[in-house]
């Protein structure tokens, strides 16, 4: 089927046109190498061109992605159909497991806030919560980073953090108009302080571009247990304490690997959460 | 006339057009598990049929704008894939007589040698900016990956050239 080709015959072409097309193509390679060390120098204008051409194309993006999710909720509701004798027996006694859990809270906030009474506690300022689509992943084994179809305009800010119901996605990394990048916990480039729940021993969470992070830094007389709850510590200020991370998966040879709460794969919509951290991360100014 | 003129640039534009597109569709979200991990780059697919059959219709500072287009989208290095696909164009269109006429078989060879090379490239590009290696398990996969799909998608290049590039 490929053997008759159209238009295939190349022309005749002229020295001079042989010699404008090798300029071009030496100028290019320049080029590109300037812009693999001007982005690693973070050269401001050009993290805003990237971020003003990621905006530009969100929209496009925005609509290709719904029949992707579609498909998905679709492939989903058939999924849920088949389990769903087992899952309404789950989530029956799911229920009665959250009673007694509502009733401990209730019981939990009456106590603090009486607590709080009585040391004239002061509130922190408020979280306030931005719902955003997932609009792309950009998978590979070079990056993991997802775009969100909301932007400064909706009031979205370099450093906030996104999670979901389950726990911890990412931090917001370059912020546009209508659209931003977060940060995956999967990324190489990401460094979480993290704690483990139980033997409380602090640590850094690596990304890696893997599906299971790892955890480095810990101290040497740590001991850490497969299913160990890993939770934000809080530490150096990005994050805020007590964030659910991810279990203990495996302790081998020295590495350390967790699964994240969050299942990277499934996720349509996060939350961006603002919790008035300003840490180290810096903090993109006059947006809003 | 202009009629005319406008169907022929857009018809000789299609082959960007299509590179474009196929760089946003690499990115959208699947939600299909370990998928994200080894997304094919299907741009590559498109800059590597097109230096062989149209080359006059990809010209070095497309395919170094295609590269462009989809480290900003997937946050590779800027300007890594804009490098590699330079190359690939150079070295494609240097060997272009040698795919067209032959069987597929050859230019799908052709195309993992393409593929193995350039995410090599980009792999050791990527883990000298970030300054960490990057576990090469997740590179083989998508290079297989997209070797893997490169069938279906010359397939649909090919109608395309029969739909939009037949007279010119």
């Amino acid at each position: 089927m490929f053997k008759s080709r159209v238009g295939s015959v190349s022309r005749p072409t002229s020295p001079f046109k042989v010699l404008v097309q090798r300029f071009t193509f030496l100028a290019l390679v320049v080029a590109a190498l300037g812009l693999m060390v001007m982005n690693r120098a973070d050269v401001h204008f050009v993290k805003q061109a990237r971020v003003a051409a990621v905006d530009a194309v969100a929209p496009i993006l925005d609509v290709l992605s719904s029949p992707a999710a579609a498909v998905f909720q679709m492939v989903d509701r058939v999924q849920g159909l088949v389990a769903l004798d087992r899952e309404n027996t789950l989530l029956k006694q799911e229920n009665d497991h959250l009673k007694r859990w509502r009733s401990v809270a209730l019981q939990l906030e009456t106590e603090n806030q009486e607590l709080k009474k009585m040391l004239n506690f002061m509130p922190s300022s408020a979280m306030s919560f931005i719902s955003a689509r997932v609009i792309s992943d950009s998978g590979g084994a070079f990056a993991r980073s997802m775009l969100i179809n909301s932007g400064s305009r909706d009031g979205i800010r370099e450093g906030q953090i996104a999670i979901t119901g389950d726990g911890l996605v990412g931090r917001i990394g370059e912020v546009g108009k209508q659209s931003s990048r977060i940060l995956l916990l999967t990324d190489i480039n990401s460094h979480i302080p993290v704690v483990s729940e139980n033997s409380q021993s602090g640590a850094i969470l690596v990304g890696g571009n893997s599906d299971r992070p790892q955890l480095v830094h810990l101290p040497s007389n740590a001991r850490v247990s497969v299913g160990e709850r890993i939770v934000t510590s809080g530490h150096g200020g990005a994050f805020p304490p007590g964030l659910p991370v991810g279990k203990v998966i495996s302790v081998a040879e020295g590495e350390i690997h967790i699964q994240p709460f969050v299942d990277m794969v499934r996720i349509e919509y996060v939350r961006v959460v603002e919790f008035g951290l300003d840490g180290f991360l810096p903090i993109a100014q006059g947006s809003g | 006339m202009l009629w005319n003129r406008l169907d022929l640039v857009a018809r000789s534009l299609s082959p960007m057009a299509i590179t474009l597109l196929l760089v946003m569709v690499s990115v959208l979200p699947m939600h299909i598990p370990f998928f994200g991990t080894v997304s094919p780059v299907l741009s590559l697919m498109a800059v590597y049929y097109w230096s062989i059959f149209r080359p006059d219709l990809m010209p070095s500072f497309a395919v170094f704008g295609a590269g462009l287009f989809q480290d900003i989208l997937s946050g590779t290095p800027l300007g890594a894939f804009a490098l590699v696909f330079l190359l690939v164009r150079v070295v494609v269109v240097s060997q272009r007589k040698s795919f067209i006429g032959n069987s597929f078989v050859v230019m799908w060879w052709g195309f993992m040698l393409v593929t193995a090379g350039s995410l090599v490239l980009v792999w050791e590009l990527a883990s000298l900016l970030n300054m960490t290696l990057i576990s090469p398990l997740g590179v083989a996969f998508q290079v297989f990956l997209t070797f893997a799909l490169f069938p279906c998608f010359a397939w649909l290049f090919f109608r395309a050239q029969q739909a939009f590039l037949r007279q010119s």
